[in-house]
């Protein structure tokens, strides 16, 4: 759509009667406030769990085993009578750290590199390309199952298995992105002052590009999410007995009776991973009006 | 053309040499003496017999010559010996692969059914409550854990309102269709035993709904957006200038046009299938490579999980090759 008179002829829904400004407010910023509203909530239940929570995230009662939701119990027991509604507050500990630093260092990393290679070009950025072509040649969730396994299980290595699969998208988007600012005027405006490459790129360059990174980062902090709860629901994340939302949903997968014990971890991955969906997909609405809506 | 498939073709064969030497390292890397767990304590005591045995596997050779007897083992379609099962690895991907090949199918062809028109509709209605709920649905699909999803969908219609049969392919006290491919859908239609396909088919469904959410959300997104981007081409306004029916526009001209970028989802589609498979299968006992895939990982059976890993690596990139070249096909600009 490339002038106004054009989209006002032939898309009905840009000439719809004007909203209320609540209303307008509501369908611009309301998914993504929600989304925050969401995120913020987790957060602070993560931080505040040993105040907040009823129990010891680790307490057995095996009198109490396997209890619907109740009054003592507000999300029920699971098979060790331990209580659900304080191993989801405590879970999410582990499943918002993991995300936000798989993301966070893969990003960063990913970023340089692609930054650098972009930059250099030569030798060096064919090396960091090919490399990631052979990461991406495998599909994600199988190679960090492989490499954990041959780590050895633990949040640690879990963790740098992840990692090991996510910097290559950051790398590329990276390269890509800093392919298009390198021939832009103010890049040769620099040159010519003088400034040193690192200066260049990591002062002018970067900061131009950021924006399709940082929705990239938003939007895969919930796939980070999944994929930890995923390993974890493979035996492959949190050592037991430390409460984590994926190995929950693992321990009563086959519980079909007491259909709580599974059924509440999801929906807090599920929540959260939500969360961050809404809020990318707003973020990227907002850095980049032409895609609003799609 | 003839150019752009040898290059293509080279260079997916140097990934897949590539990918045998990840594998072949990571296999190395793994902590512990593989002497320990393979031959216990008595044995491993014994110091002549642990050189022999390290001799005999050949593990007293340097790295780089164990990466070409490893490569050599390859070539004869050797991938190791499960520990847990004591089977060939590739045997044992040979049983499972058809029960997977023929939950995935379906899956893919549910998600392209439902995801195709979904997008189309959501795209030419923009704004209303059909885009909405193709919208929600995507999101949901995108968002959902799978193992999780399959949990509540057992737990719901099997569990709560019993009005679908529980895990597994076919009810626990029917036999198997004798064998000819492999896939009971099949195998039972060419036997003539309808109740049994029934049977097959009614296992079926709820374990390939819950594969093909996240592949759905992604072909619902990626067909909604290719649509709107055709929809607002000059062909479109010539159509419309021409006095072509609305119908017709949208499904003669601008369809084809906005599919080409769905083709390309074919790798991540099928990435997405081999995860969700992994998850579904798990829940639904469905005895598959993604069954297989689990018990080996929960087992720690490191044979067994990395030929799995270079077979999925190899197909995964197979499929992309496929991708790229009917990409070239479509839309002939790529090649240049």
């Amino acid at each position: 759509m490339s002038n106004a008179a054009t989209s006002l002829t032939l898309d009905p829904a840009r000439s719809a009667p004007p909203q209320s400004k609540a209303r307008r407010w509501l369908r611009r910023y309301g998914l993504p406030a929600f989304g925050v509203l969401v995120i913020v909530s987790w957060v602070l239940v993560a931080a505040l769990a040993p105040l907040l929570a009823p129990y010891a995230p680790a307490a057995v009662d095996v009198t109490a085993r396997l209890h619907p939701p109740s009054a003592q119990h507000w999300l029920g027991t699971d098979a060790l009578g331990r209580d659900i509604f304080t191993r989801l507050m405590f879970g999410a500990r582990i499943s918002l750290l993991t995300g936000a630093v798989v993301v966070l260092v893969s990003a960063v990393l990913g970023t340089l590199l692609g930054a650098i290679a972009a930059y250099a070009r030569g030798r060096f950025e064919e090396l960091i390309m090919r490399v990631t072509d052979l990461v991406l040649c495998f599909p994600p969730i199988i190679l960090a199952m492989a490499i954990a396994a041959a780590l050895g299980i633990g949040t640690f290595n879990t963790i740098v298995a992840m990692l090991v699969v996510w910097w290559p998208k950051f790398a590329r988007l990276a390269r890509s992105l800093v392919l298009v600012q390198r021939s832009q005027e103010y890049v040769e405006a620099a040159v010519v002052l003088g400034l040193s490459p690192a200066r260049i790129v990591l002062r002018h360059i970067v900061p131009n590009a950021v924006g399709p990174l940082i929705v990239l980062v938003t939007l895969d902090v919930g796939n980070a999410i999944i994929t930890f709860a995923g390993l974890s629901f493979l035996g492959l994340g949190v050592v037991p007995p430390t409460p984590e939302w994926g190995s929950m949903v693992s321990e009563g997968r086959e519980l079909i009776e007491q259909w709580w014990v599974a059924t509440f971890p999801g929906l807090a991955i599920l929540s959260v991973v939500l969360g961050f969906n809404f809020l990318g997909d707003g973020i990227r609405d907002w850095l980049d009006p032409r895609s609003r809506r799609r | 053309m003839a150019h752009y498939l040898v290059s293509r073709l080279a260079m997916a064969a140097i990934m897949a040499l590539l990918s045998t030497l990840v594998i072949f390292l990571l296999a190395n890397t793994v902590p512990g003496d593989p002497v320990l767990s393979q031959l216990g304590d008595l044995a491993a005591s014994n110091k002549e017999f642990v050189a022999e045995w390290r001799a005999k596997w050949g593990l007293d050779l340097p790295l780089w010559q164990r990466y070409l007897i490893f490569l050599e083992r390859l070539a004869h379609g050797d991938l190791g010996i499960s520990i847990a099962s004591q089977r060939p690895v590739l045997r044992d991907i040979a049983d499972f692969a058809p029960a997977t090949i023929e939950l995935a199918s379906i899956a893919f062809l549910l998600s392209i059914a439902i995801g195709v028109p979904l997008g189309v509709l959501a795209a030419v209605r923009r704004d209303s409550w059909i885009d909405h709920v193709a919208r929600l649905i995507s999101l949901l699909g995108v968002s959902a854990p799978t193992f999780w999803l399959a949990f509540i969908v057992l737990a719901l219609f099997y569990g709560g309102l019993q009005i679908a049969p529980g895990t597994g392919r076919i009810d626990t006290i029917a036999l198997p269709p004798p064998s000819t491919t492999g896939l009971y859908l099949i195998d039972s239609a060419l036997a003539g035993d309808w109740q049994l396909f029934r049977d097959a088919l009614a296992h079926l469904i709820l374990p390939s709904t819950v594969l093909a959410a996240a592949t759905l959300g992604l072909i619902t997104r990626t067909t909604r957006a290719s649509m709107l981007d055709s929809l607002q081409q000059d062909f479109v306004r010539v159509a419309r200038a021409k006095g072509l029916k609305e119908r017709r526009i949208v499904v003669g001209h601008v369809l084809p046009n906005a599919l080409i970028p769905v083709v390309t989802l074919g790798g991540l589609a099928y990435a997405n299938l081999l995860t969700g498979a992994v998850m579904t299968e798990t829940i639904f006992s469905w005895p598959g490579l993604g069954r297989y895939t689990f018990r080996s990982a929960v087992a720690l059976d490191f044979p067994a999980i990395m030929g799995i890993t270079l077979v999925v690596a190899v197909t995964y990139l197979f499929i992309n090759l496929l991708v790229d070249i009917s990409y070239a096909l479509l839309d002939p600009r790529v090649v240049r």
